[in-house]
């Protein structure tokens, strides 16, 4: 049996009058990825801010490797378990004041409190050729493209090698050929290291490409869950509606040649 | 009864940012000891706060020293004091104007830029970032700040107190009068108490101006118009608390109450 690395049950929270997740359950196993998918505004980002810890839940419970995180300790055992996490902003959020190879040792200085430049060196790398960057150490964030950011920024997010990495929205914005270039180093490396990975996301190629399991958000709660599989034949309203939106706005044109 | 509740509310506002300013320096201050925050960055923070200052503090001292020299000059030799012009040119400076102009000059200069490179690191998610890798993001932003401010206010202070003092003495002496007498009353009034009140300000005023500016880039919102937003709101309440603590310092270092 896999390690549930996180499980999240009954969560609620609310923003003044807003309930954005009225009970939000899901478990993530090592080497599993679900795609936690659904309409803007629906609450995905929120949970992934609540994992890492941004966000307090009002209601609920989280537990991250076997300990209970939904009001953590501020002390070092909580931060070590934080450090296990690799996270993918949807900016990337790239220090903009630090060059690529600076951003991609940055948790190695200072999650793992590393000090051997050599090592440091070798390890960013490593995981710039996993993202099929090397060579770019010395870029400074402004000098890269959407698509080179997030490959940065997944770099950046493996670099001091989590057993769980959460995506937010890893190919919004990119075209489709960088999009499924981000799906197949996310999928490869997912498996290489057998992560535990929770992608947020509304691009459907994405979740059907990447994901063991689909969650579909609506309202505050999942509403619907299965494989890429099911989600292709499933005649559940929210899904039919969530798959409606790939349809073109004009009759008789179609989005694949 | 509206204005009631209007005069309320800005207190009400004025109280919780004074409140929010110094929990921020607290956590700051906390986080030189017991946070993790880069050494380079410090570096970095340090030639930002002074070395890039320095033309600017030259040349608004100089100036200053000048015009103090030109307003006064007159009055002194109308009543034969010429042997008091270098003196109290000096304990201007040193006691109220090198600290004050300097912490304003810095506001503007550093605290805009810190508050605005701050908001967008806000609105970028670059602070959750540092939170979501298990760092104290206050400590790692706001301490390397504090403390390049706490260390450069004071070193571009004595900087200003030479600069301006040395403008003063140059009008002076070309108006005739010598530059002994100029020197000798600059001896003669100016104690080292007055030195050290005029630091001790500008200490005061170098924490001033990197919590507001780190503060209120936290706590940015709203995109590219809260940048902007947040960059006003802490020049102009960097500005407000130096001229207001100048007051209450002076009042305590120099005003009798000793």
């Amino acid at each position: 049996m896999k390690a549930c690395l996180l499980e999240a049950t009954a969560i609620e929270k609310s923003f003044g009058e807003n309930a954005v997740l009225r009970g939000i359950d899901l478990a993530l196993s090592a080497g599993e990825t679900l795609s936690l998918m659904g309409p803007s505004g629906c609450g995905k980002t929120t949970v992934l801010r609540m994992i890492v810890g941004l966000i307090k839940p009002d209601r609920g419970k989280i537990t991250l490797f076997g300990r209970e995180m939904t009001h953590p300790e501020d002390d070092e055992s909580t931060i070590d378990l934080k450090r296990r996490i690799g996270i993918v902003f949807q900016g990337g959020a790239l220090f903009d004041s630090l060059n690529v190879g600076e951003n991609v040792a940055f948790p190695l200085r200072y999650c793992l409190g590393l000090t051997d430049e050599g090592e440091i060196e070798r390890r960013v790398f490593e995981v710039l050729e996993q993202v099929e960057l090397p060579g770019t150490e010395s870029l400074m964030p402004a000098e890269l493209s959407g698509g080179m950011k997030k490959r940065i920024a997944i770099a950046r997010a493996l670099v001091h090698e989590p057993d769980i990495l959460l995506l937010d929205e890893p190919t919004t914005g990119l075209d489709p050929q960088t999009a499924r270039h981000i799906d197949r180093l996310v999928s490869e490396i997912g498996k290489r290291r057998n992560l535990g990975i929770l992608a947020v996301t509304h691009d459907l190629v994405t979740a059907i490409g990447i994901s063991d399991t689909i969650l579909l958000m609506d309202r505050g709660k999942i509403s619907w869950r299965g494989t890429p599989e099911e989600w292709k034949t499933s005649e559940d309203p929210n899904v039919r509606k969530f798959a409606t939106g790939l349809r073109p706005v004009r009759a008789g044109r179609t989005v694949c040649p | 009864m509206e204005i009631f509740r209007w005069l309320g509310k800005i207190a009400i506002g004025f109280f919780e940012t004074l409140g929010f300013f110094s929990l921020f320096l607290l956590k700051s201050a906390r986080g030189i000891f017991r946070g993790k925050w880069s050494r380079t960055d410090l570096s970095k923070q340090l030639e930002r706060v002074g070395v890039s200052s320095i033309f600017v503090v030259s040349i608004t001292s100089a100036f200053t020293g000048m015009v103090m020299a030109v307003q006064t000059i007159d009055q002194f030799v109308r009543f034969g004091a010429t042997n008091y012009i270098g003196g109290v040119i000096g304990l201007s400076m040193v006691r109220g104007m090198s600290p004050v102009l300097t912490g304003l000059v810095v506001t503007g200069r550093v605290g805009a830029a810190m508050a605005a490179e701050i908001s967008s690191m806000r609105i970028t998610e670059q602070l959750d970032a540092l939170q979501a890798f298990g760092l104290d993001d206050v400590a790692f932003v706001g301490s390397p700040r504090l403390v390049a401010g706490l260390v450069m206010l004071p070193l571009l202070t004595i900087y200003s107190f030479v600069i301006g003092i040395g403008g003063g003495y140059l009008f002076v002496v070309t108006r005739g009068i010598h530059s002994v007498t100029f020197l000798k009353s600059l001896e003669a009034l100016l104690e080292p108490s007055d030195i050290f009140g005029g630091l001790l300000k500008a200490a005061f005023f170098g924490i001033i101006i990197s919590t507001t500016a780190c503060a209120e880039g936290f706590r940015a919102g709203n995109g590219a118009i809260g940048v902007g937003e947040a960059t006003t709101r802490a020049v102009v309440w960097s500005n407000m608390l130096i001229l207001a603590f100048n007051y209450i310092l002076s009042t305590i270092l120099f005003g009798g109450i000793r």
